[in-house]
Formats: structure tokens, C-alpha cells, sequence
């Protein structure tokens, strides 16, 4: 007979690996598919210090403790995989993995994560590494007394920001529009710190330079003109977007192409149930994820439990 | 000691011998970082495919990682990690900045061939 697993969990974020944790210990045959590195966007976390019931950890130790959890639980993991096909509209579901691997699951769970949005500018992929970077807690240290462009407006462009100034002789924050999108915090700190200028209502056209950055040029999106500012590296952080294009003709997105979900994580075809940062919601934290893995997970086995799929899997 | 699942790079000597016994060596020289952690776990992934490679972590922060630091080949890096790939004891690629599988497998491939 051939190997169906009750549910397929497709990311191993957060919100993946709880559903993982929650579906292997209700017995269910578990299987989890992830693209990239297992822990999705929080590994990137360096400090978490608000998920109820743990002290002070990062991202990366809470999302290993989540895998372990999984795996002793008997859920499968395999990552680091290139998804190239979903076929989720047959009562068994197909995901086809590396061009060549399918693997059949009962119901499904989307738990497909973020990504950080990049520019996509000329010059932004030829100089990531020499110049570009998406970290100033790990590429800071480089660009000690020089002087860097950071593109963004909001918690994150600007706590970075603060943390880059340490290393950097001057920073030069761009953002598209006339006021920031961070709390007030954060504002406060970035607007307080001498080595810090502001460039607003402007984005990057491009990014020039020979064995490293040299300079980028920016549009003024009122005049649009545009100029040009010598600098010595750029660090992006403008947010992220919902990993959905592996699904966008056939789960129902809403106008920011986030899947849309019922209270129970239900899409909008049987069996096929989404949580975490790909589903339309306000709040996204690592504790709102776990929350909808969980639902997914447990709606996944009520599901199974009343719906043919197991049946005539089981007489079969 | 980063905490990987992979082999650690020690010491200058310790990179040395391991250069000296091998044929085929990966390093992946960071911190426990977003742009690092990536590149470990493809690395752990990859073991067993590549078992004509061997790979290695070593941490940035220890005072032996010049010689990879210091590496003429990563002149002008300015992204963690620092990846090297080695050939009977010489540098053939040398990498910065997060890589993803595609990356790695690319350069994996083409300086020591693809796994049987």
C-alpha cells in the first residue's frame, strides 16, 4: 500500500512545528516539508523575551526545542528542500519535492512562513556580502568607521539602525514614506542619536560600486529626482511578505496575498488548513503562530476523524 | 564553540591537519547568527550525500579563525559567513554572506563532483 501520511505539514517555523508537535502526539502520521533552514523567520531573533513560560532565550534555541519536540513526538522533518509541485485539490494531496519525490498526505497544513522583502534593485544580489546586508548584528562590525545607508521605516530598520551606529561613522536611514511606521521607541532612539540622518519620501534605484559598495542611488518620490549618496554598505530591512506563490492559484488569498482562514485555519479547500505568517491576520509573534498551528493541528484531526478521506483510506 | 552538529575547526593546527588529511573540505566560518545558522544546517543536510567532503564549522570570534579570516581569498568580505572550499589543501572557492542549498550544491558539484 502505499505510504499516505494523515497530514503534511509544508514549513517548519514556529507555527509548522507546532502543528508537527500537536499532530504527531494525537498519533496522526506526520510529516513535515520545509524549503529553507528549520525555525523560518525567528531564528533570526536574537532575543525573545516575551513567549510566556521561557526566560530570555533566542530564536534559534526555542524553535530547536520545538523540533526536538516534533521529532520525539515521531513527526518526520525533512528540510532544506525545493517544493516543486502542491496539488491540493484531489481528496489526497501531493507534494512533489526536488523535481522528482511526491509525497501523499490525507489533509495539509500551510504553515508557509515570510520572507523578508528584498529591493530588487540593480546591484543589490552583486554586492550581498560585500556591502549589502540584511544584519546589522552580524555584518555591523564591518563597516566600522563607515559610513552605511539603512532602507526601512519601521521596528526593525530603526532598532538596526541604533545597533549599526556603534560601528558606523554616519548612517543615512531611507524611507519611502514622509513618517516612520516603528513605535515611538524606536523613533525616539534613531531620532536621538547624532550619527543618524534621515532621507524621506525616497527609495533606492540602484546600488553601485566595483569590489564593494560605493554609492546608491536614491529617487525623491515627490520630485523624482534623482541622486546620488557615497556610501560604504546598505543594510535592507523593509518587511516581509507571505510565502504564497506555490499556492496563489488555488487557496483564496485577500488583497495583500495572505491566505484567507476560518476560526478553525480552514481554507477555502477540504482538507487543506494554513497557520502562521501566511494567513490574513493583524498580530504576527512567535506566540500568535504557535496559537495557529496548534488550531490547525487539531482541526486536522477532528477532520480526520469525521471525513471520508480516513475511511476509504482505511478500507483501502 | 558554535553549537552545530558539524565537526568544529579547533585551532590553526587543528585546520591545518584536517587540510592536510583531506581532499575535499567545506568550512563555514561564523557565529550563531541568522546569516550563519542557514548555512550550517544545509551543511548537516548535505553529510551524507557528499561523503567524499568533509565539513567543518569553525567560530569567527576564536583568535585561530585568522586563517581564514586573514585568507587572501576573503579580501573585501564584508558578510558573515566566511565559506571555504578546499582542494588537496588549497582554497578552489571562497564564499560570503548567507548561501542557500542551490548555492552551496552548485559550488559543492563543481569543485568535487556530484555525490554518486
Amino acid at each position: 500500500m502505499e505510504d499516505i501520511y494523515d497530514v503534511i505539514i509544508l514549513g517548519a517555523g514556529p507555527a509548522g512545528l507546532s502543528a508537527g508537535i500537536y499532530a504527531s502526539r494525537a498519533k496522526l502520521k506526520t510529516l513535515i516539508l520545509n524549503e529553507g533552514t528549520v525555525g523560518g523567520q525567528v531564528i533570526l531573533t536574537h532575543e525573545i523575551a516575551n513567549y510566556p513560560g521561557v526566560e530570555t532565550t533566542n530564536g534559534f534555541k526555542l524553535v530547536n526545542t520545538m523540533k526536538k519536540q516534533a521529532k520525539e513526538f515521531g513527526c518526520i522533518i525533512k528540510a532544506n528542500l525545493n517544493v516543486t509541485g502542491i496539488n491540493l485539490l484531489n481528496k489526497i494531496k501531493e507534494i512533489k519535492v526536488n523535481g522528482s519525490d511526491i509525497y501523499k498526505g490525507k489533509t495539509v497544513i500551510l504553515a508557509l512562513g515570510g520572507k523578508p522583502r528584498s529591493l530588487n534593485i540593480p546591484g543589490e544580489d552583486d554586492f550581498k556580502g560585500r556591502g549589502v546586508s540584511y544584519c546589522a548584528t552580524c555584518d555591523g562590525e564591518f563597516f566600522t568607521g563607515k559610513e552605511v545607508v539603512v532602507v526601512g521605516g519601521g521596528n526593525s530598520a530603526l532598532e538596526e539602525s541604533v545597533s549599526l551606529a556603534k560601528y558606523a561613522s554616519k548612517l543615512t536611514v531611507v524611507h519611502q514614506f514622509d513618517h516612520f511606521q516603528a513605535q515611538r521607541h524606536y523613533i525616539d532612539m534613531a531620532k536621538n542619536n547624532p550619527k543618524i540622518n534621515f532621507i524621506m519620501g525616497s527609495e533606492l534605484r540602484g546600488i553601485e560600486g566595483e569590489a564593494s559598495v560605493k554609492k546608491v542611488k536614491i529617487e525623491n518620490l515627490t520630485t523624482g529626482q534623482i541622486s546620488e549618496l557615497n556610501t560604504d554598505g546598505v543594510f535592507i530591512f523593509i518587511g516581509y511578505s507571505a510565502n504564497v506563490d506555490k499556492v496563489k492559484d488555488t487557496i483564496t488569498l485577500n488583497s495583500r496575498s495572505e491566505i484567507v482562514v476560518d476560526n478553525n485555519m480552514k481554507t477555502n479547500i477540504e482538507g487543506v488548513y494554513a497557520a502562521g505568517d501566511c494567513i490574513e491576520k493583524r498580530y504576527r509573534q512567535v506566540t500568535t503562530a504557535v496559537a495557529d498551528g496548534t488550531i490547525a493541528a487539531l482541526s486536522v484531526s477532528d477532520y480526520l476523524m469525521n471525513s471520508t478521506v480516513s475511511k476509504e483510506a482505511i478500507l483501502n | 564553540m558554535l553549537m552545530t552538529n558539524l565537526d568544529h575547526v579547533e585551532s590553526a593546527d587543528n585546520h591545518k591537519k584536517i587540510l592536510e588529511e583531506n581532499e575535499n573540505v567545506m568550512i563555514c566560518c561564523g557565529r550563531m547568527g541568522p546569516m550563519c545558522m542557514p548555512v550550517y544546517d544545509i551543511m548537516e543536510e548535505l553529510q551524507d550525500n557528499y561523503t567524499n567532503v568533509k565539513f567543518y564549522d569553525m567560530d569567527f570570534d576564536s583568535s585561530d579563525a585568522h586563517v581564514i579570516r586573514n585568507a587572501p581569498e576573503c579580501a573585501g568580505f564584508m558578510g558573515l559567513p566566511f565559506v571555504m572550499y578546499y582542494k588537496n589543501g588549497k582554497v578552489v572557492q571562497a564564499k560570503t554572506s548567507i548561501q542557500n542549498m542551490d548555492q552551496i550544491t552548485s559550488v559543492l558539484n563543481e569543485q568535487f563532483g556530484k555525490p554518486e
